[in-house]
C-alpha cells in the first residue's frame, strides 16, 4: 500500500501523527490478513448491524418513471441508520486489537457520531465526538442519541462550524493524545491509510449488490448512484465494480442553491487540487487556496472536498460525478416517502434525484441500483423547517 | 553559507519569533519585524493565514482569522518581506501550510519567495514522507525547506535529520501551538539523537511562553522558537503592539542570553 491513488491521496499531516499513522498502517495490514479478526467483524456485522442489507426492488417508483427497473440497496436498514456502521465496527474492533481505549470522531449530519457512540459503547472504548455548533443545531437530536450512548460531544464553533471544521478539530486532539487514542475517520477521507480502510469496511456495500443483483437478475446492473460526501458509502457500493467496466458509476454531490450559487458543496464540479485533511484531492478553495465556505441542506454532504480514490476514479472517466441541488434533494426525499413507503436520508436522496432523472429515458431491461445509504428520521424536522411547516417535537 | 545559519552562532542561543503575516494588519507585521530584530531576533518566521490550520492552537487560529478578515494574501506578505528584506538582516521564512504554497503554484510560488529574499518555508502538513512535494522546487530556487521532528518521532528522528538543512525544528510537545504550563519532553535526548547523526543547529518550539521556559528550551538546544506568546500580544493590542512586543522579545533575549 503507497497510500495514493494516481496523484491523490497521501500523508499530509504533521509530524507528531505520522508514527501514529504508520502504527495504524501496521495494524491495519496485520489485521486485514488475520481471519480471527476477520470473522469477528462479519459476526458484529452480521448479527450486531443486520448486515447483508436487503436489495429491494422499488417496483411503485420503477412504474411510475417508466423506465429502468429501480433497486434500491438498503443501508438505511442497519443498525443505527446509515452505512456508517460497516466502517465503525472495523476501525473501532481495529483499535480494541491495537490497545486503544479511546476514539474520537468527527460527526458531520451526526450519523457517523452515532455509528461510533455505539460501536465504543458495544466494545467498552471511551468516546469522544467533535461535531460543528451549526450541526449541533441542526441536528439536535443525533446529539443526544449519542450522548444517551455514553459519547461526549463537542460542538466546534471555528471556522464554518460545519463538517470540515469537525475534522480540524478531531485532528487537533488526536495529535495532542496519541497513546490511547485512535481517530475513527468517518468518510473515505484523511492521510492514508485512512481512505483505503474506510473503503475496504465498506465494500461490502457493493459486493452485496453484486451478489444481490445476481440472483434477483441474473445479470450486473447497468448503472450504480451513490451520494458523494467525503465519498464512504458511494466507494463501498462502486468499488466491487470497478472493473465492471460496464456499470456506470454515478456520484451525487450536493449542489446546494445550485452549482453556480455560491451556496453549494459541488467539489467535483466547482473544485480544484489541492492538499487539505491529511490528502491531495479535490476542493472547493479560491485562488488562494483558502477553503471555501461550503453549504448543503444535507450536513452530511456539506463538506468541501472528495475521498482521493473518488478524484482519481474521475479522473480515469470510471465513475462520472453529478450535482444535484437541495429542492432537487427534498424533491426526492418526499417522493420516495410517498411512493414507497421510505423516508431517506437528506444525503441518500441526493442519489434518488438522479435515478429520477435518468431512470424514464432508460429501456425497461436496464437496471439501476441506488445507495440508500441513510434513513430519513434524523431529518424530519429540517425538512419540515425547510417547507415552512411548523412542528412541536 | 545560507543566510539562515547566520542565526546560529557558537557563542549565542537564537532567539526565533513566529508572527501571523498580516495580523492585524500588513503595516503592522512589518513594524513588528523591523522592532522584533533591535530586540534581538534572530530569525523570522512568517505565517501565511489559511482557513483550516489544522496545526495550530485557538490563538494562533484566531490570528489567521483577524489577517483573513482584513483579506491578506501570500502575494501581501510576499511583497511585504521583499521591502522589509531590505531593512533587517535576520534570516526570513514562511511558515505555511501546503495548500497555499500548492494552490498558489509550486513553482511561481517558490520563485516570488526567492525574488524576495525568503530563505526558508516550514510546511507543517508535510512531513517526510511527503517532502519531495516540494523539495525539488525548494531547491531551485534556493529556499530552504526547514524539518520537523516531533516527541513522537523516537526513529524517525535520525531519517529525518540526515536529510535536513537549515535548523531543524523540534516540536517539544504533543498537539497543537500554544502556551504550555509545563514542557515535559525530554528535549536533550532527541537533540542528543539528532547530534549523532548531524550537526544541522535545533531550535525548540511550541509551547514556549515565558523567557525562562524559552532559557531552559534554549539551554539544551541551539535556540527557542517563540509564536504564540506573541501573538497573544498582537491579538491584545493590534497595531499598538509593537511596543509591548519588543518588550516582551528583549526580556527573552535577555534571559536566554544570560
Amino acid at each position: 500500500m503507497n497510500g495514493k491513488f494516481g496523484q491523490y491521496g497521501g500523508q499530509y499531516v504533521a509530524e507528531t501523527v505520522m508514527s501514529s499513522l504508520k502504527e495504524l498502517e501496521r495494524a491495519y495490514e496485520f489485521y486485514l490478513k488475520d481471519s480471527a479478526f476477520n470473522a469477528e467483524l462479519k459476526y458484529l456485522l452480521n448479527n450486531y448491524a443486520n448486515r447483508p442489507s436487503g436489495l429491494y426492488y422499488a417496483e411503485k417508483m420503477t412504474k411510475d418513471l417508466g423506465g429502468a427497473k429501480i433497486y434500491l440497496k438498503r443501508e438505511d436498514l442497519n443498525h443505527t441508520g446509515s452505512h456508517k456502521i460497516n466502517n465503525v465496527l472495523g476501525q473501532a474492533l481495529l483499535a480494541k486489537k491495537m490497545g486503544k481505549t479511546r476514539v474520537i470522531a468527527e460527526t458531520g449530519a451526526g450519523q457517523h457520531g452515532v455509528a461510533s457512540a455505539t460501536a465504543a459503547a458495544l466494545m467498552g472504548l471511551k468516546c469522544e465526538v467533535f461535531m460543528g455548533k451549526e450541526d449541533t443545531e441542526r441536528q439536535a437530536l443525533n446529539v443526544f442519541r449519542m450522548e444517551l450512548l455514553g459519547a461526549k460531544v463537542h460542538p466546534v464553533t471555528s471556522g464554518t462550524m460545519t463538517l470540515k471544521d469537525a475534522v480540524n478539530e478531531t485532528l487537533r486532539e488526536w495529535a495532542s493524545r496519541l497513546d490511547d487514542t485512535h481517530y475513527i475517520v468517518g468518510s473515505a477521507v484523511g492521510p492514508h491509510p485512512f481512505p483505503v480502510m474506510v473503503r475496504d469496511f465498506q465494500k461490502v456495500i457493493g459486493e452485496e449488490i453484486k451478489a444481490q443483483m445476481l440472483e434477483a437478475e441474473g445479470k450486473l446492473p447497468d448503472v450504480v448512484i451513490a451520494c458523494v460526501g467525503g465519498g464512504s458509502n458511494a466507494i463501498g457500493a462502486f468499488y466491487d465494480f470497478i472493473e465492471d467496466k460496464s456499470v456506470r458509476l454515478i456520484g451525487c454531490e450536493a449542489a446546494g442553491l445550485g452549482v453556480d450559487h455560491p451556496k453549494n458543496a459541488a467539489t467535483m464540479a466547482n473544485g480544484t487540487v489541492g492538499i487539505l485533511h491529511g490528502m491531495k484531492s479535490y476542493f472547493c478553495q479560491d485562488v488562494y487556496g483558502q477553503i471555501a465556505p461550503v453549504y448543503s441542506i444535507s450536513a452530511g454532504l456539506d463538506y468541501p472536498g472528495i475521498g482521493p480514490e473518488h478524484a482519481y476514479l474521475q479522473d480515469i472517466h470510471r465513475a462520472e460525478y453529478v450535482p444535484v441541488t437541495d429542492t432537487e434533494a427534498v424533491d426526492a426525499f418526499n417522493y420516495l416517502s410517498r411512493t414507497e413507503g421510505i423516508i431517506p436520508a437528506i444525503e441518500s436522496a441526493h442519489a434518488i434525484a438522479h435515478a429520477c432523472k435518468i431512470a424514464g429515458g432508460m429501456g425497461r431491461e436496464k437496471t439501476i441500483v441506488v445507495n440508500l445509504s441513510g434513513r430519513g428520521d434524523k431529518d424530519v424536522a429540517s425538512i419540515a423547517k425547510y417547507m415552512g411547516v411548523q412542528i412541536n417535537e | 553559507m545560507s543566510r539562515i545559519s547566520t542565526a546560529f552562532k557558537s557563542d549565542s542561543k537564537a532567539l526565533i519569533a513566529f508572527i501571523m503575516g498580516g495580523d492585524p494588519d500588513i503595516t503592522t507585521t512589518e513594524k513588528l519585524i523591523i522592532a522584533m530584530e533591535e530586540a534581538g531576533v534572530d530569525l523570522f518566521e512568517i505565517g501565511i493565514p489559511f482557513s483550516d490550520p489544522a496545526a495550530d492552537g485557538i490563538v494562533i487560529q484566531q490570528a489567521s482569522v483577524r489577517a483573513l478578515e482584513r483579506g491578506c494574501t501570500a502575494d501581501d506578505i510576499l511583497n511585504m518581506v521583499k521591502r522589509v528584506r531590505e531593512k533587517i538582516t535576520a534570516p526570513i521564512t514562511l511558515l505555511t501550510y501546503a495548500n497555499s504554497i500548492f494552490a498558489y503554484g509550486k513553482e511561481r510560488f517558490m520563485e516570488r519567495c526567492r525574488d524576495s529574499g525568503v530563505d526558508g518555508v516550514i510546511v507543517p502538513d508535510i512531513p517526510y514522507e511527503e517532502k519531495d512535494e516540494i523539495s525539488d522546487v525548494c531547491e531551485k530556487y534556493g529556499i530552504t525547506q526547514i524539518a520537523i521532528v516531533a516527541p513522537t518521532s523516537k526513529e524517525r528522528t535520525q531519517t529525518i535529520a540526515r536529510e535536513a538543512e537549515g535548523f531543524l525544528y523540534c516540536v517539544s510537545t504533543l498537539g497543537v501551538t500554544g502556551i504550555r504550563d509545563e514542557i515535559r519532553t525530554n528535549i536533550q535526548e532527541i537533540v542528543e539523537k539528532v547530534r549523532a547523526v548531524s550537526d544541522i543547529p535545533c531550535a525548540v518550539g511550541f509551547g514556549i511562553a515565558t523567557p525562562e521556559q524559552a532559557r531552559d528550551m534554549a539551554a539544551v538546544s541551539d535556540g527557542a522558537i517563540i509564536g504564540t506568546a506573541i501573538v497573544k500580544l498582537i491579538g491584545e493590542y493590534g497595531a499598538e503592539s509593537i511596543e509591548p512586543v519588543r518588550q516582551y522579545v528583549a526580556r527573552v533575549k535577555d534571559v536566554i542570553s544570560s
